[in-house]
């Protein structure tokens, strides 16, 4: 007991085990409704991703996901309400204002391929712009976070008022509609979008790997500790910034349209401040920099969420707070991180159970220590 | 040194005002290519403000800056530093959660957008360097911790270490000695000396034992602008200078 924690790179992938037995034993044993909810909350994990990316990695505090997260479902559903019309109809929504021609901008999504562009890619440019503007005056820090919760509600408004563009405050629903086929509420398909959340999961996941463990990623952990010092070096943060906030945005509309279709609507109320503010919370339970971290948060929480709410409706709040209290005052790196740090040999020690114990392991480790050892080893020798 | 016909730096009449505040008055300084140069004075004589303007973070109110003949004012940083122009901050401004070889590595790089360290991989030219910088500084074996851990003299060097991987021509080097054993002192001291001829460095330091090691031109500046220059000998015996230190507390340090 307890040498086992101790080892890091079983630290390192006993969570990932722990994934991959989840996501092939929860499909068969998940009641559709069950499995149904666990693959929303995982592709919310694909926005969390995003976030970590930004803030964990970069340092930028994006209370304005949202934004991006509901652009990408409104492409996806415009889609779908196109998708199931025969020539020359309309979606039945638009007949309760008086509309009798679609607005032009809709033309376009009743094409599969320009939708399956659109998720992502119009959310990642309305984020480089808007990211490029603000990165460009070096706005920052806490003012960096209020500018994107004010373009948030810009768009929330906007959405919210356009009865006669997009169904206004009602949204757009899903369910009823076909794709590839099926009906898209139907327990085959959703079973298909799980699976294809699961892959998309694992994609994003990868690619955020990809782009933080080399330089590129290097250069991000240098401008969230000292962005001065990089421009000094020659390198220009802004390109940087709007690039990876670009990525996080489309990842955040590809994270919206799998949420959409697995929750049969989208409205407005995904750009609603406070759930873009629980975006940033699972990311900070599960914790920053550790890309896995924000997968498991957005999963833990929402399914936590779901069960507290279904036996004790009113005390969710509290619990989300309380979590998000002891994340802030004690687990500054999150429960991964409290993993990857020996959390659980430390919590095991604490209640007596210690794990054997090494000599000072800073010592033992100390490469410079090691060499001299090896060396007076050699020169006995 | 005044034979160089074309200096590699040059400020004119350069003024800075902050609020009302000059923090630099009418300060005319050139640079030799080559030229190893110490410029000391009391705090507050603008000596941090001074490298903030030439490294593009404060824009001079009055003045120009020249490097090779070319303005640098209203240029952002970055563009200036690509231009050739390397700094070091006064205290150690390492990146503390990379290793110090990803640190060299991030320095040495000559092709610093996005896309370039996305696709792009350090050739070997560049990973010899930074392998060949880190046994200079002594680091070789740390290479892999993170650099948050490094003590005060390591994170120094390594400093040093980031400024020459980005190879520049000229090198500001702001108080490199602070905070160092008198061995490693004098070990920086000889690594400045070594650097110059080939590159063009300007040291700023309170450290006068350092200061005479480097055995370099000295300017003295003081309330925004240069009070005197020469060598050690002669600016430490130039009456203005020992009336401007000794009126200042925390200066007087002279012998």
């Amino acid at each position: 007991m307890g040498d086992w924690l101790s080892n890091r790179t079983l630290r390192r992938v006993l969570p990932w085990v722990a994934i991959v037995i989840a996501a092939l034993v929860l499909p068969v044993v998940l009641p559709p409704f069950r499995l149904n909810l666990l693959g929303r909350f995982l592709s919310l994990g694909i926005v969390a991703l995003g976030i970590d990316l930004i803030w964990g990695f970069t340092g930028l505090l994006s209370l304005g996901q949202g934004i991006f997260f509901a652009l990408g479902g409104y492409a996806l559903g415009m889609h779908l309400q196109l998708n199931a019309l025969a020539p020359g109809e309309l979606p039945e929504f638009f007949s309760l204002y008086g509309v009798k021609i679609l607005p032009a901008f809709w033309q376009p999504f009743s094409s599969p391929v320009f939708t399956l562009l659109c998720i992502w890619v119009l959310p990642a440019l309305v984020a480089g712009v808007l990211g490029y503007l603000v990165f460009r005056n070096r706005i920052k820090g806490v003012y960096f976070s209020i500018l994107t919760q004010a373009a948030l509600l810009v768009f929330f408004n906007f959405f919210n008022g356009q009865q006669k563009l997009i169904n206004g405050t009602n949204g757009l629903k899903t369910d009823t509609a076909r794709l590839f086929g099926m009906l898209v509420g139907s327990d085959g398909a959703q079973r298909a979008l799980f699976w294809l959340t699961v892959v998309l999961v694992i994609g994003s996941w990868f690619l955020c790997r990809w782009l933080t463990r080399g330089r590129f990623g290097d250069a991000l952990i240098a401008i969230r500790d000292d962005e001065p010092r990089l421009r000094f070096t020659g390198y220009n943060p802004t390109a940087y910034k709007t690039v990876v906030f670009a990525v996080a945005g489309a990842m955040a509309g590809i994270s919206g349209a799998l949420y959409t279709v697995q929750s049969g609507i989208v409205s407005p109320q995904y750009m609603a401040v406070p759930f873009s503010i629980e975006m940033v919370i699972w990311v900070a339970v599960g914790g920053r920099g550790t890309l896995i971290g924000a997968v498991l948060g957005a999963v833990v929480i929402n399914y936590a969420k779901s069960l507290v709410s279904e036996a004790l409706p009113e005390t969710w709040l509290f619990i989300q707070g309380g979590l998000f209290l002891l994340v802030v005052t004690a687990l500054p790196d999150g429960l991964v991180g409290w993993w990857r740090g020996g959390g659980l040999g430390r919590l095991l020690a604490m209640v007596g159970r210690s794990p054997r114990a090494a000599t000072y392991p800073e010592l033992d480790l100390d490469p410079a220590v090691a060499a001299e050892r090896r060396q007076l080893e050699g020169g006995e020798a | 040194m005044a034979a160089t016909p074309t200096p590699l730096l040059e400020l004119r009449g350069i003024s800075v005002s902050f609020d009302g505040f000059w923090a630099l008055n009418d300060l005319n300084l050139s640079l030799a290519p080559g030229e190893l140069r110490a410029v000391i004075g009391p705090n507050g004589a603008g000596k941090t403000t001074f490298l903030d303007v030439i490294t593009g973070k404060v824009r001079p109110t009055k003045g120009e800056v020249l490097f090779q003949g070319r303005s640098l004012v209203g240029i952002a940083e970055h563009r200036i530093a690509r231009l050739g122009i390397g700094r070091k901050f006064q205290t150690p401004r390492v990146y503390q959660n990379l290793t110090p070889r990803r640190n060299l590595e991030l320095a040495v790089s000559r092709r610093n957008g996005p896309l370039a360290l996305l696709f792009g991989r350090l050739d070997s030219t560049a990973r010899d360097r930074v392998q060949h910088l880190l046994e200079v500084v002594g680091l070789e074996l740390l290479a892999h911790q993170r650099a948050g851990g490094l003590s005060h003299g390591q994170k120094q060097w390594l400093e040093i270490a980031m400024l020459v991987a980005q190879d520049p021509q000229l090198l500001l080097v702001d108080e490199p000695v602070a905070g160092l054993t008198d061995e490693e002192t004098e070990r920086t001291a000889d690594l400045l000396r070594q650097l110059s001829g080939e590159h063009t460095v300007l040291v700023i330091e309170h450290d006068m034992e350092f200061i005479r090691d480097l055995r370099a031109p000295v300017t003295v500046l003081h309330e925004g602008h240069v009070l005197c220059q020469g060598s050690m000998d002669e600016v430490q015996n130039d009456p203005r200078v020992i009336e401007v230190y000794l009126g200042s507390e925390t200066e007087g340090e002279f012998n």
